[in-house]
């Protein structure tokens, strides 16, 4: 049912883009950036459970850890109201360091694991941190039933 | 039979398909050049240093401002200094400059930072947004639906969480929209026409730096030019005498005995939000103090510690900018996967030939 990709460059040349399922944020400890584990039930046949599981807990640990407030954080809160927050404009701020963290994750789980299975997750900055976007390709040379069942399926539920 | 189709609908608006999209791609690509995401950002904001500062549209009073703390400032160290270090000591001149440093930064950094503003849904979130919302009375576009709500329970509180229609987003808790830049901010607290732009979780801790230094720059302004003037008028002239003498410190004392009370009075105000981690918005409208007549309405963000809510609120974190002003908008992918939506019609079978035809003639004229 899923079709083999061998890479992302052939999922985007091969593939046609067929829907996009959001993950919506998780409010539920307050304002920090957290997303659903819910399994999507469009995902049901392209991907296990608990592999899509995995990558959202490991998105939220990674952060809970930017956002956390600890000794690290009062010490470059402290540092930066001394030098008038100037600090900012030269150094990077660990924030942006577990960003960069984040990135690298994304790209690495796209290319092991949604890739093969012709999925596509985008990094939820570039969409204001409010949505984890997944991207689900069909293979060009199968026939529109496969898509047509997929949109039948989320406007029945 | 497929092709038999393609022959019976038209031979050479289904030649044209397959070629024509790297051609057609061309002409609208070569002219344009790439352009940042500043200069197509829907807000209501202006952009300056090719997007590296944001401010609002209206710049207030800005101008009005600065000029004020330029111009007492300025009179303060040219006509109070020079007496003061001769007559007590040069610590203070060395002191007002810190102050004054600081004010002027954390002024230019609240005005010019982005406040945490949200970006607006794509075409995509919104559609699967709607699709997760009943509207029984889908058919009729031009009555606008009663708002929609969210409810989530955050710390033992249930919080509502409105739509916003412009961003077409759900608002996060503590979000708000602010009508004067048209856009929804995080932790909004106020727009400040003082400082020209909103004020929310990315900047909050720039203007509660920038009031709290104000304040103790006006005071310590107002408290050396009343010195300065006592020590002037008791050689036995007088105090006429001494404002003649010094007719800058006039200027500055009035300035100053008008601007101390009420900064003084908004720094206590924000330190008391900082210390209870409440906005400015929530303490206005009431939210957590139960005077809806609801007595079990409590603060849900509040660690029920000053300290740790001092701490959370100037010392935590600083989180990104989510607008991404500098980046360059992205090659539209829409025409790459329009081919495609020609082919998949004909691959459908061949019942509604007649609805394929359409389709097909839509999808070329496009």
């Amino acid at each position: 049912m899923a079709t083999e990709f061998h890479n992302l460059q052939e999922l985007r040349h091969s593939a046609s883009l067929a829907n996009k399922v959001f993950i919506q944020r998780d409010y539920t400890d307050g304002t920090v950036c957290k997303f659903q584990t819910k399994f999507p039930s469009e995902l049901d046949s392209r991907i296990e459970r608990t592999l899509f599981e995995d990558t959202v807990k490991t998105l939220n640990t990674y952060y809970a850890e930017a956002e956390k407030i600890g000794g690290q954080s009062y010490i470059e809160g402290c540092l930066a109201c001394l030098t008038v927050y100037l600090i900012f404009l030269c150094i990077e701020t660990r924030y942006e360091k577990v960003l960069k963290k984040i990135s690298r994750y994304i790209q690495e789980q796209n290319e092991k694991v949604y890739a093969p299975r012709g999925l596509l997750i985008t990094d939820p900055i570039e969409r204001g941190m409010r949505v984890i976007e997944i991207s689900v390709y069909e293979d060009r040379g199968s026939s529109g039933s496969s898509s047509g069942s997929s949109t039948t399926s989320s406007s029945g539920r | 039979m497929k092709n038999r189709e393609y022959q019976q609908i038209d031979p050479q608006a289904l030649a044209t398909p397959t070629p024509t999209p790297p051609p057609r791609s061309l002409p609208e690509h070569k002219p344009r050049r790439a352009r940042r995401k500043w200069e197509v950002f829907p807000g209501k904001n202006r952009f300056y240093c090719d997007g590296r500062i944001i401010v609002a549209r209206q710049s207030g009073v800005l101008p009005l401002t600065l000029g004020l703390i330029l111009l007492t400032s300025g009179l303060f160290f040219i006509f109070d200094c020079p007496f003061l270090v001769k007559h007590l000591t040069s610590c203070i001149p060395a002191i007002g400059g810190v102050l004054f440093v600081f004010v002027i930064i954390s002024l230019l950094q609240t005005s010019f930072t982005d406040p945490g503003i949200l970006p607006r849904a794509t075409p995509e979130e919104a559609a699967d947004i709607e699709k997760q919302i009943d509207n029984p009375t889908g058919s009729s576009s031009s009555y606008r639906p009663p708002p929609r709500t969210k409810e989530v329970v955050i710390n033992q509180q249930v919080v509502k969480l409105k739509y916003c229609f412009t961003c077409k987003i759900f608002r996060p808790p503590r979000t708000s929209h602010c009508s004067l830049c048209d856009n929804c901010v995080e932790r909004f607290d106020h727009h400040c026409p003082w400082v020209g732009n909103c004020v929310g979780k990315r900047n909050y801790r720039f203007f509660y730096t920038f009031i709290v230094s104000l304040s103790f720059l006006t005071a310590f302004i107002f408290g050396c030019v009343t010195t300065h003037l006592a020590l002037r008028s008791q050689g036995g002239n007088g105090l006429v005498n001494a404002l003649q003498s010094s007719p800058a410190s006039a200027l500055e004392l009035v300035v100053c005995f008008f601007s101390v009370w009420s900064i003084l009075g908004l720094s206590g105000f924000h330190t008391y939000l900082v210390a209870a981690n409440l906005t400015t918005n929530e303490d206005i409208k009431g939210s957590w103090s139960g005077k809806s007549g609801n007595e079990d309405v409590g603060n849900p963000y509040s660690y029920n510690s000053m300290i740790k809510n001092c701490c959370s609120v100037l010392c935590g974190p600083m989180p990104p900018s989510l607008i991404d002003r500098r980046g360059f908008v992205p090659s539209d992918d829409s025409v790459q996967t329009s081919p495609v939506e020609i082919e998949l019609p004909a691959a459908k079978n061949d019942i509604n030939m007649e609805k394929d035809c359409l389709d097909f003639a839509l999808s070329c004229a496009s």
